[in-house]
């Protein structure tokens, strides 16, 4: 190993804390996904919705935009996601449209619309104004050796993201709009005879849905990687939805799929920072670039033992007294 | 209706039957529409971007060849989702089986260019590019029949790696040696050989031979999924796996194909797009043209012959958004934009499809969804070998 003035032993705290910078996205997109598809809609649109939270989010914070607050770039990607959401609900709650088909059109959606504004409103070039989201340190716990670096100096989307975990399970578990989400998406004629109205339920899971892809687009773009490119999600809206077959539907293992996905991520990085080599000559960067893409295959076959967790009515639509 | 004559369908046309096909219609005014809409926010004229584009697809002799250019590599990739889709397989991955097939193309028209004779190395040229795209399939398709893994997202894995495998490629073990020498060292390979290169039809337009290829593989397949035993397993197969294995065919199988034979047209669009257009590999070929081909084949709803029409369509909507990128300045991205719109709307109106010919279905017999797994909807061909 070559090219590095850091010890290792801080090149690996610095890595475990861009481990959890870089799981954000993926987390936030999976974990929407979790309660789409556990009521039963497959939203394959997350990747477009993503591309529009990146735009959205980190136009508004631009020169062009309103300001240099993050935090309004962050609601104005809610906003967007959110609306992305309502339009995928009413394609596939209402219309009870095929949903593999239509995520994919949603997809194409959110990349032409992302890419032409980028053009068109800003010229093709994107800076946030202002500092964006700073690391906030916690008080004490900060201070901690190792730890401190890794857990507790990170910015406050990397808090949210890894807080709303238990909050989606105790959601799932143990209040009555999760109960009716699982109900709905397990057997939504049994739900319906329930009085539980089927259609309101998805509805509300997958703009949720959207809401969280809209945060994980803009935690790219405001957060991650300070910039815009097209296309700039790379296929993690897919990735993301890989996540929750690989985490069998469940909260904390797609923590835990997200936190190896952002592994694969830096593995690129790292490797060029390193300058890690095979036989005497430096691993080609797009060979790197493609791991997480190996990898999402990889799990997709490991995640295979899962599918009797899959909720029973996942990309049915439903019709009363039809199913 | 025609062609339903030639190849023995009802020729009556009833009113569901205008249904199934004015709806898609509608659902691309509708997309079209919600465009102009973008356009005007954004502050461009919508009449005079559509009546630019319109003109760049068919103003004039040369633009209509350009659009017949662009369908081409659109045509090939649709009848090829045509059969991923109607076998029960959903093949997002044709980009990346365009680029594997071209690029296996380019190596092999480049290494055994000199030692082939001329017809031979052209025609040579274009089936490793279909066993390029085929080999791409495959994994896909492997996947899905031996561990169920779902193959929307492993085709969209598949092109996340065949872009960054091109990418690698082009810039380092097939880059021009030309581009070395020069220090330039611009992502590309070296020129075929002129052997391996497909006849231009009218030059000085680029409308090749391909057209001519495409419209064949059309015809070929459709009568391969209506007329053969082969398709009519993997229709079969697409229409309920539960029957199919009932009925003794062996749905693993079927499957696989399906993404092979899928992945390999879209393979051989690659092979005829560097053949008949490009004649090298560069960076940035063909970006697109795979989702527009699924686009394509939806808008012809799933069926080979319709991808014909629809193939010359989408061919002038990109043609057309390149005059409108060039002459009004407004990003040909728009034409993405307007292409998901379109899958949503045609995916959308199904229900309403469905709901018109439901009427008619209660009377006659059960058809065939057009969709996979939607159940009973409006498609007008029989399940018959």
């Amino acid at each position: 190993m070559t090219g590095s003035s850091m010890t290792l032993d801080q090149i690996l705290v610095e890595a475990l804390a861009l481990m959890f910078l870089y799981s954000t996205p993926y987390l936030f997109a999976a974990l929407g996904e979790v309660f789409a598809q556990r009521s039963g809609v497959l939203n394959l649109g997350v990747e477009g919705i993503m591309l529009m939270g990146a735009f959205s989010g980190i136009y508004v914070i631009s020169s062009k935009g309103l300001g240099q607050e993050p935090m309004v770039g962050l609601l104005v990607a809610m906003l967007v996601g959110g609306l992305m959401g309502l339009a995928m609900a009413v394609v596939s709650v209402t219309f009870k449209a095929e949903q593999g088909i239509s995520g994919i059109g949603f997809t194409l959606f959110g990349l032409g619309l992302s890419s032409l504004l980028f053009k068109s409103l800003a010229g093709g070039v994107i800076t946030a104004q202002g500092e964006g989201f700073q690391a906030v340190t916690i008080p004490i716990l900060s201070d901690l050796p190792v730890i401190g670096k890794i857990f507790f100096q990170q910015n406050v989307l990397v808090y949210v993201a890894f807080a709303l975990v238990p909050i989606s399970v105790w959601i799932l578990n143990r209040t009555t709009w999760g109960l009716q989400i699982r109900a709905v998406g397990q057997n939504p004629a049994a739900a319906d005879a329930m009085g539980v109205n089927v259609d309101r339920v998805r509805y509300s899971t997958v703009i949720l849905g959207g809401v969280l892809a809209g945060i994980a687009g803009a935690s790219l773009s405001i957060a991650v990687t300070p910039i815009f490119q097209e296309n700039m999600t790379a296929g993690r809206g897919f990735i993301a939805v890989a996540l929750v077959y690989f985490g069998g539907w469940s909260p904390w293992r797609v923590m835990a799929g997200a936190l190896l996905f952002a592994i694969a991520n830096n593995l690129q990085i790292w490797a060029q920072i390193l300058d890690v080599q095979i036989v005497g000559q430096s691993i080609p960067p797009n060979l790197l670039i493609m791991a997480p893409y190996i990898l999402t295959i990889a799990v997709l076959v490991f995640a295979r033992q899962r599918k009797r967790l899959e909720p029973a009515a996942l990309t049915k639509p439903f019709m009363r007294g039809e199913n | 209706m025609m062609t339903r004559r030639l190849f023995g369908q009802r020729a009556r046309l009833s009113a569901a039957d205008l249904v199934v096909w004015i709806v898609p219609l509608v659902a691309v005014l509708l997309a079209l529409a919600v465009g102009a809409l973008l356009l005007l926010a954004l502050g461009a004229n919508p009449i005079e971007a559509y009546s630019v584009m319109l003109d760049g697809a068919f103003g004039d002799q040369a633009a209509l060849f350009r659009t017949l250019t662009r369908a081409t590599p659109l045509l090939l990739i649709a009848i090829g989702i045509c059969i991923a889709f109607r076998g029960g397989v959903i093949n997002i991955g044709a980009e990346g089986q365009l680029f594997v097939g071209a690029v296996s193309a380019t190596a092999f028209s480049l290494a055994a260019g000199p030692t082939i004779p001329a017809p031979w190395i052209a025609i040579l040229t274009l089936l490793v590019g279909f066993l390029g795209g085929a080999a791409w399939g495959a994994i896909p398709g492997i996947l899905k029949a031996r561990f169920d893994v779902n193959e929307i997202l492993t085709t969209v894995m598949m092109n996340q790696i065949a872009i960054q495998l091109l990418l690698f490629l082009l810039s380092g073990p097939m880059i021009d040696p030309e581009q070395i020498r020069q220090g330039t060292r611009i992502s590309q390979s070296a020129q075929l050989p002129e052997s391996s290169w497909l006849p231009r039809l009218a030059p000085p337009s680029q409308l090749h031979l391909g057209l001519f290829i495409g419209l064949a593989a059309a015809i070929v397949i459709y009568v391969l999924l209506w007329r053969t035993t082969l398709g009519y397993r993997i229709r079969a197969v697409g229409l309920s796996k539960d029957a199919a294995r009932y009925a003794g065919i062996s749905v693993p199988r079927y499957l696989t194909l399906a993404l092979i034979l899928s992945g390999g047209l879209a393979g051989l669009a690659g092979s005829v797009e560097v053949t008949g257009v490009t004649h090298r590999m560069v960076e940035g070929f063909a970006v697109g043209y795979g989702f527009s081909g699924i686009v394509v084949a939806l808008f012809g709803r799933l069926h080979p012959l319709g991808a014909i029409p629809s193939a010359f369509l989408f061919g002038a909507l990109l043609v057309g958004a390149e005059k409108m990128q060039r002459t009004i300045q407004v990003p040909s991205a728009t034409v993405i934009a307007l292409q998901g719109l379109v899958v949503i709307f045609v995916v959308s109106s199904e229900l309403l499809v469905r709901r018109w010919t439901a009427r008619r279905q209660a009377r006659a017999l059960p058809s065939a969804p057009v969709l996979p797994g939607v159940p009973a909807s409006a498609s007008h061909q029989e399940v018959s070998a």
